[in-house]
């Protein structure tokens, strides 16, 4: 009452003028918007075929015809990473997306229900979380067969808990709310109420959420790839090209060196996305800076 | 020399300006009263002295405590300072502690700090200091957590924190404003008192003109940040030379004008029948398997009320009186006894067979900045319950409702697609009326509807709150521990104690002539500007 509360920074605009003025959330966001462009591109055009193998120029070096070098059946590496980049994120995209269809409303509706539903849910939950992701998720390649797809349902499958969490969480805090009350004496329904009021005033942590997940989901994939359950070859995966790297090694370490380094900045870039998201989206955080 | 003295202390914080060339003086052992409304700088003033501000503000001219210039110590010397010869009280006693540190360790934290005492001297004078603060061994060891003790406890605590190293100056911010009347009283006692023990100098921020009058030699008046008047506290406030004192003092004192108020209740059906209604929650576990202990927050309350009659529920905080509002909104379900609206029963009905009745009972909360989504426009929040309408009106239409609405509470149409982050406390509880009245419900309940707000504001909600029971004939249901908000606007008054009602009767006559012990407490506990002057008046001759 002696303090006015500073009010959250008002408006759309400001939260544009605020996150530029976050550097991390600057970097991430062009680190991750150059992966996205790279990927875009290899629709259209890539350096090289990605199918014609040349045995003649094998494990070459760096060079103006190959900037990142050949790999072991003469294809450019340079090449194989912007047609796996495509694979990775499309990979985590989806991924994410289960994990978000699935986990928020599950955890939306726990929060609401509360009670018996809340608990059954939320220790169904623990159980998920219970298992390492990456052995259940070798565990369901290995049943259903290695492949792209299947590698995706299982990675998204490890996301519904943890969307399911931080909805529940959210939500959780939002229920108890004078505004909610007002809404319930308006008649709204548990449902109506949730849509409207819970789910925007949570979106915010589920879309910081959801920029990690999707840098453990591209490293999920590469880990996958790399023990043979994901991609299957031809199509390239920055994981598999790990794998064929590591016999290699000594002879040409370049290539590992650059789909490990593609995979590195992609993580390292949508987490500094996720760690700015946070502090623009957080208006605590935010007046401080 | 006085102990503290601020002269033509400016504050800013980036370019707003928040103080403006402010002097104060408090002598050793005087009480001195803070008075404004919110963003007067009050809490500024306070947190300057402690050199405790943003780090975005500069402030220029002196402060001066105890022949140190306070504006030039460095942070090490303040930390000195903090807490051993300057203590503070907050307001809010559920956040001023720590949920994970005992009580005995929080007050002996500083007594260690500062004297570099050991861990058993440090709790002995702990224990101590509970002690006179009204927290005795037998029933609060020091080994309790805070989460044990209830909101006037924990208000205890905090004072011993401040109190413990007998401290030349205490700054006391609002610490009573998140209390009920009783627990108010017994803290200002409890403050009073150390204060002369110790011969400490007090610091007192409040907006409650009665409670610095009741507390204080000497009054300070800010408003935006200037002083307006400084003096003796009862001849001043006497006298209100100032304008804008003479302001504050008015609308502590308003009474909001009814001419026809008992000419509507006086005939027709009951409209809310509230028929020996029990709410039990369960309580804390002993153990894993004995049965949960019960608590019960209402116990078998009846009363009943007519159509344009309004009634105030009043009681101590934790009394039951919030329970039994959501019940007859229908937002909880009672655990025996009924509930009946215009003769219906609303206990066993589904969602869908309510919202009839919800569109004629409508809820104002207590607190302005919690009672709205953040994110939604005033249009789209205000119209809000016009979902309970049989027939749903068109965009057109619902703009229309909204601005009709609007107008009523005093706001204007372009207010609409405004957020509410773009209103002060006082016009959100406006926009929070214009929501329960935009189905033109026929009862109101409202939760402490008016004690988050400022004494002028305070005065213009009440007599909006007036002037639609006049225009309108919505009957109320004031839920309030604040006497006089009950005095201003209510016919009928029922005191409610530890779950049960145990006084009812006609306002004046109640509040006059209290005959149960609740009722007797919370009278007295009141606080009366009028009162408190006269006394004041009569101590200093």
């Amino acid at each position: 009452m002696s303090a006015e509360p500073i009010t959250p920074a008002a408006s759309e605009g400001s939260f544009l003028s605020a996150a530029l003025s976050n550097r991390s959330f600057v970097a991430g966001l062009i680190i991750t918007g150059l992966i996205a462009a790279m990927a875009i591109v290899s629709f259209v055009w890539t350096p090289y075929d990605i199918t014609r193998l040349e045995v003649a120029n094998r494990m070459q070096g760096l060079s103006w015809e190959h900037p990142f070098g050949t790999d072991h059946f003469g294809r450019d590496i340079l090449t194989m990473i912007m047609i796996g980049s495509r694979n990775s994120i499309a990979v985590a995209i989806v991924a994410v997306g289960i994990g978000m269809g699935i986990g928020v409303p599950l955890g939306a509706w726990a929060a609401a229900r509360g009670g018996l539903v809340d608990e059954a849910l939320m220790r169904f939950n623990d159980l998920v979380f219970a298992f390492p992701a990456l052995l259940s998720a070798v565990l369901i390649t290995a049943i259903f067969g290695p492949g792209a797809i299947n590698a995706i349902i299982a990675i998204g499958i490890f996301n519904i808990p943890v969307f399911a969490r931080v909805a529940r969480a959210g939500a959780l805090a939002i229920w108890p709310r004078e505004y909610i009350l007002a809404a319930r004496a308006a008649g709204k329904g548990k449902a109506r109420i949730t849509i409207e009021h819970i789910l925007p005033n949570v979106a915010s942590m589920l879309l910081v959420q959801g920029t990690i997940q999707f840098a453990l989901g591209i490293l999920a994939e590469a880990g996958l790839s790399y023990v043979g359950l994901g991609a299957q070859p031809p199509a390239p995966s920055w994981g598999r090209m790990l794998f064929d790297a590591q016999t290699r090694m000594m002879v040409a370490p370049h290539l590992a060196l650059f789909p490990g380094f593609a995979i590195v900045v992609t993580v390292l870039g949508l987490n500094l996305l996720g760690d700015g998201l946070r502090d623009v989206l957080d208006p605590r955080l935010r007046r401080e800076r | 020399m006085a102990l503290l003295e601020i002269e033509k202390l400016s504050l800013s914080i980036g370019r707003v300006p928040i103080l403006k060339a402010v002097d104060l003086s408090i002598g050793a052992g005087e009480t001195m009263g803070l008075v404004g409304e919110s963003g007067s700088g009050k809490s500024m003033t306070a947190l300057t002295l402690m050199q405790l501000l943003p780090a975005a503000a500069k402030a220029t001219g002196r402060v001066t405590f105890d022949g140190i210039d306070i504006l030039a110590a460095p942070e090490a010397a303040m930390c000195r300072l903090r807490g051993n010869d300057i203590g503070m009280v907050f307001q809010e006693p559920m956040t001023a502690l720590n949920p994970v540190k005992t009580i005995g360790e929080q007050v002996a934290e500083g007594i260690r700090w500062h004297t570099g005492a050991s861990r058993a001297d440090a709790e002995a004078s702990a224990r101590r200091m509970l002690d006179r603060v009204g927290l005795p061994e037998a029933k609060f060891p020091l080994t309790r957590y805070p989460h044990q003790l209830s909101g006037g406890q924990r208000q205890r605590v905090v004072i011993a924190i401040a109190c413990a190293l007998k401290p030349k100056l205490l700054v006391a911010d609002e610490p009573t404003t998140a209390l009920d009347v009783v627990l108010q009283k017994q803290i200002l006692d409890l403050l009073r008192g150390l204060v002369a023990e110790d011969r400490m100098g007090l610091l007192l921020i409040s907006h409650d003109l009665a409670v610095v009058t009741d507390m204080a030699e000497r009054i300070t008046v800010l408003r935006h940040g200037e002083v307006m008047e400084e003096g003796e506290t009862a001849p001043t406030l006497a006298a209100q030379v100032h304008p804008y004192t003479r302001q504050l003092a008015e609308a502590s004192m308003h009474v909001p004008a009814r001419p026809n108020r008992h000419a509507a209740h006086a005939a027709g059906d009951n409209l809310l029948e509230v028929d020996a209604v029990v709410r039990d929650y369960p309580g804390r576990r002993r153990s894993l398997f004995s049965p949960a202990e019960k608590f019960r927050a209402v116990d078998h309350v009846s009363f009943s009320m007519k159509p344009g009659q309004s009634v105030a529920l009043v009681g101590r905080s934790g009394c039951g009186k919030s329970t039994l509002a959501r019940m007859i909104l229908a937002l909880d379900r009672p655990t025996g006894g009924d509930i009946r609206f215009r003769g219906t029963s609303l206990t066993a009905k589904s969602e869908a067979e309510l919202k009839p009745f919800r569109r004629n009972m409508q809820v104002v909360f207590q607190d302005p900045y919690g009672s709205f989504n953040p994110r939604h426009t005033v249009e789209r929040l205000v119209a809000e319950p016009l979902h309970l309408l049989d027939r749903q009106p068109s965009p057109a239409e619902r703009r229309e409702r909204v601005a009709e609405a609007l107008h009523e509470v005093g706001l204007r149409q372009p207010d609409m697609d405004k957020y509410p982050h773009e209103f002060s406390g006082g016009q959100r509880q406006r926009i929070s009326i214009a929501r329960a009245i935009i189905t033109r419900p026929k009862l109101v309940v409202a939760d402490e509807p008016v004690s988050a707000l400022d004494v002028s504001i305070r005065a213009q909600v009440l007599d909006l709150f007036a002037e639609l029971n006049q225009k309108l004939g919505v009957a109320y249901l004031f839920i309030t521990h604040d006497l006089t908000v009950a005095r201003a606007i209510t016919d009928e008054v029922m005191v409610m104690h530890d779950g049960r009602i145990v006084e009812t009767g006609r306002t004046d006559a109640v509040l006059d002539d209290p005959q149960s012990d609740a009722a007797k407490d919370l009278v007295a506990a009141a606080p009366d500007l009028k009162r408190a002057i006269r006394r004041r008046m009569v101590e200093q001759g």
